[in-house]
């Protein structure tokens, strides 16, 4: 069956209302902005999502593929945005085949706005499309319930506010690519030292006319860490070890098959572990 | 005539022949009196020393109120330079509950040098504390407190709050929003939790590693990596750290940056 | 008259009926303001070197309707101290003749006017928090601009629980939103106070006004302005925001599709 499964429905509205609180969400929290200039249009997002006052994930991607030259970024729900923004990738992809054109920015908002529509809010994707077409450049916000706007500059997310003050006092028309791309870090910055909702990186895409699309990961990172003071690595035997088992590959084989395969050792060993 | 325009007979509204729907209650907009201030404290004590810390972030919601708001305080000292204090106390949870306390109390140790013509000890400070915060029982101070110095014997002291006055001394202690972060840090680190001396046994037999007051350099790069670390992953922790050094020449005070997003 | 001196003055009974002693019905709980009703939005403030701007728009909101439109919001206190008002423009004005009464008092008081900024702000943190303790608040947020003991810039914020705190620029309300991150972005944290020129920071806040005014529904492009310095105070209530830009709005067609 496709789409959604409500059968654990009723069990939930049930124990929600008995006082079991409902699953805590990733929430990104975020700060999202679009800007458009002469040949092209610019998005930009931060990279923390959070999980109430808790950093999740530091270095997250919120700008998200939809066609090669439509992106997307998302706030709000974290799996909402993902999984929204794949399903309308893949259609897009799908109709782009069927009519044997390139995909349309507007096609593609459209779709995103009738798709949460129909789920009345309860998909809590907080989208910023923009890209290419052949009719043109595109910006668009589509909120979860489903409305949209057609706008030179966009914010959204819990940074829109710190984001929009610096394109409501720096935005001018006319501008350049260098000009659209500057504005929009500038923005998203404004969102990461003042919300606490955002923080760490500022990615970038460039979506330009006749040019492949440019996706700037981490295109300024302001907000490294510095070296930890000590050492908190532990000699060998610190932990307590209650018994052992070796259990040797020959036993093994007894109830799989093994296979070793070649390849190259560096590829698991180097892992990132604190020094 | 008049039931044009009159009211209809028997009270106001219209009169429909079907039953009203009762109207939705008012939603009220109730006045609730706290914040969250957010932040986070955290005190270790040494044989000779003690060092109590805060982030000096100030957040209402998503928002940062100020980057440079301190939660340590010194208690007892002169109003303007803290000169002459040898207790300092933290406060995290609503500032102004916060502040409330503090002046409190430094009133309170005030009047005791003046009263009794000596310091207040920190033992006796610790107990008036816990009276000041059970007395607001039922509208409590909510935050959560932590009071230090040296005692007696010159050795550090730590005693830490829940918002309604239980009180304990202790070797250390993390309190406010990173809490939950910092504290099992310093478990394993200022105690020793779960580590054990490799080689000194087999399974159950193997011997705890013990905890000894750490030196003044190693507690201060804890604390720092304490902080450094509760900023990557707390949204409400950030911006300096303020250490209070509490020794027996007196409490020297020092701010680290730390980051800002 | 009769033996019962109680009701002597009193609507006689059998004119006027008995009096119906509901209408000073003195049982049930004790009710306080619970929210605020004619409201004033943000207030911003900034240092610069030898002094403090505060501004507010003249604006006083009933709920989102736009109620009273020449409000003035900055209240000057003695020869230098400014407080900025937020919030309910009712308990702004019983706060102002607290403070008038003060001032009065302190004027004729042997040693004159002592209160600075900072006794002031510390004077209103304290009002708030003991009426917010008795759950009787006064639903402001306000700014206290002006100077300290030694002489140094002041600005500080306090509001409806006592919360206080200070930075080099505050805003309270929308502002706190919108302001504060231009201010922060044009004065930051390692540059100090004394790098900053009156017109700087008068300029600043204009511009915050202005985006103010763009994206705060409570707001309107009228305002008041205070620059308080050792010479005193330049205060103006009747400005109008300058150089607004609404030219990109002709460029927009619709929410999606439309394109004329």
């Amino acid at each position: 069956m496709p789409g959604f499964d409500f059968s654990n429905y009723n069990r939930n509205a049930a124990l929600h209302a008995r006082g079991v609180p409902l699953p805590k969400a990733t929430s990104t929290g975020t700060t999202i902005v679009g800007c458009i200039y002469d040949n092209g249009v610019v998005i930009a997002a931060d990279t923390r999502a959070t999980s109430g006052p808790i950093v999740a994930d530091k270095n997250c991607e919120k700008l998200h593929y939809i066609a090669p030259k439509i992106w997307c970024a998302g706030a709000g729900t974290a799996a909402d945005t993902e999984f929204t923004t794949a399903l309308i990738s893949s259609n897009v992809e799908l109709h782009s085949l069927s009519t044997g054109r390139d995909p349309r920015v507007i096609t593609c908002m459209t779709m995103l706005k009738q798709h949460l529509f129909r789920y009345q809010g309860h998909i809590g994707a907080y989208l910023v499309v923009a890209g290419v077409d052949p009719t043109g450049v595109g910006l668009y916000t589509v909120h979860a319930h489903g409305s949209t706007d057609k706008l030179p500059y966009v914010t959204m997310g819990s940074g829109s506010l710190a984001a929009m003050s610096v394109f409501e006092s720096m935005w001018k028309p006319d501008l350049d690519k260098a000009g659209a791309v500057e504005l929009c870090a500038e923005a998203i910055k404004a969102g990461i030292f003042n919300d606490l909702g955002s923080g760490s990186n500022v990615d970038v895409c460039v979506i330009e006319n006749d040019k492949p699309t440019q996706l700037m990961r981490n295109y300024e990172r302001p907000n490294e860490r510095g070296q930890k003071e000590r050492n908190y690595r532990f000699p060998r035997g610190t932990t307590a070890v209650l018994n052992q088992k070796i259990i040797t590959k020959e036993d093994m084989k007894k109830y799989v098959t093994i296979e070793t395969l070649s390849g190259d050792s560096n590829l698991a060993g180097d892992m990132d572990v604190d020094s | 005539m008049t039931s044009l325009l009159g009211h209809p007979a028997g009270g106001e509204g219209i009169g429909y022949s079907f039953s009203q729907p009762t109207a939705a209650p008012v939603k009220q907009h109730g006045f609730y009196p706290y914040t969250d201030n957010g932040g986070s404290t955290l005190g270790i004590t040494g044989s000779d020393f003690a060092i109590l810390a805060g982030d000096t972030r100030s957040t209402s919601g998503y928002n940062i109120n100020s980057r440079m708001v301190p939660k340590v305080f010194k208690i007892g000292g002169d109003d303007e330079t803290g000169e002459g204090a040898h207790i300092v106390l933290s406060v995290v949870g609503f500032a102004a509950d916060g502040n409330a306390l503090k002046e409190r109390l430094d009133a309170v140790v005030k009047m005791y040098k003046y009263q009794h013509g000596k310091p207040m000890s920190v033992s006796a400070c610790a107990q008036r504390l816990s009276t000041i915060l059970y007395q607001k029982r039922f509208f409590p101070y909510y935050v959560t407190a932590i009071l230090s110095g040296l005692d007696e014997e010159g050795k550090g002291a730590l005693y830490s709050y829940d918002p309604v006055g239980s009180y304990e001394r202790e070797q250390c202690r993390a309190a406010g929003a990173a809490a939950s972060l910092i504290m099992p840090f310093l478990d394993n680190q200022v105690n020793f939790k779960n580590q054990y001396i490799p080689g000194s046994g087999e399974g159950h037999a193997l011997e705890q590693k013990k905890a000894e007051p750490l030196p003044q350099a190693t507690v201060e790069q804890l604390v720092r990596d304490a902080f450094t670390s509760a900023v990557e992953r707390h949204i409400e922790v950030g911006d300096h750290l303020q250490m209070m050094i509490i020794t027996r020449d007196g409490i020297q005070e020092v701010f680290h940056p730390l980051k800002k997003d | 008259m009769d033996h019962f001196p109680g009701t002597w003055g009193r609507p006689r009974n059998d004119v006027y009926g008995a009096y119906d002693p509901t209408y000073l019905q003195t049982t049930g709980p004790k009710t306080h303001t619970s929210s605020p009703a004619v409201t004033g939005t943000s207030v911003i403030g900034v240092k610069f070197n030898g002094g403090v701007v505060l501004a507010t728009d003249n604006l006083a909101s009933y709920g989102s309707l736009a109620r009273f439109t020449d409000v003035k919001r900055l209240r000057v206190f003695g020869d230098n101290a400014v407080v900025g008002f937020g919030g309910d423009v009712s308990d702004m004005q019983y706060i102002d003749r607290l403070l008038e009464s003060i001032d009065i008092r302190e004027n004729y008081s042997t040693h004159g006017n002592m209160l600075n900024a900072k006794n002031l702000h510390t004077y209103l943190a304290k009002v708030f928090y003991k009426r917010r303790s008795e759950f009787n608040p006064l639903w402001n947020h306000v700014l206290v601009a002006g100077f300290d003991v030694d002489g140094k810039p002041f600005l500080s914020s306090a509001d409806l629980l006592g919360t206080t705190f200070s930075a080099p620029h505050l805003a309270t309300g929308f502002g706190a939103h919108l302001a504060v991150p231009i201010l922060r972005r044009r004065f930051p944290e390692e540059m100090p106070i004394e790098e900053i020129t009156r017109e700087e920071a008068v300029s600043a806040l204009k511009d915050c006004l202005k985006v103010l005014f763009y994206r705060d529904a409570r707001s309107i492009d009228k305002y008041s302005i205070a620059v308080i310095t050792k010479e005193g105070i330049d205060l103006k209530e009747d400005e109008q925001i300058e150089g607004q830009s609404w030219a990109f709005a002709e460029r927009i067609r619709g929410y999606g599709r439309q394109t004329n």
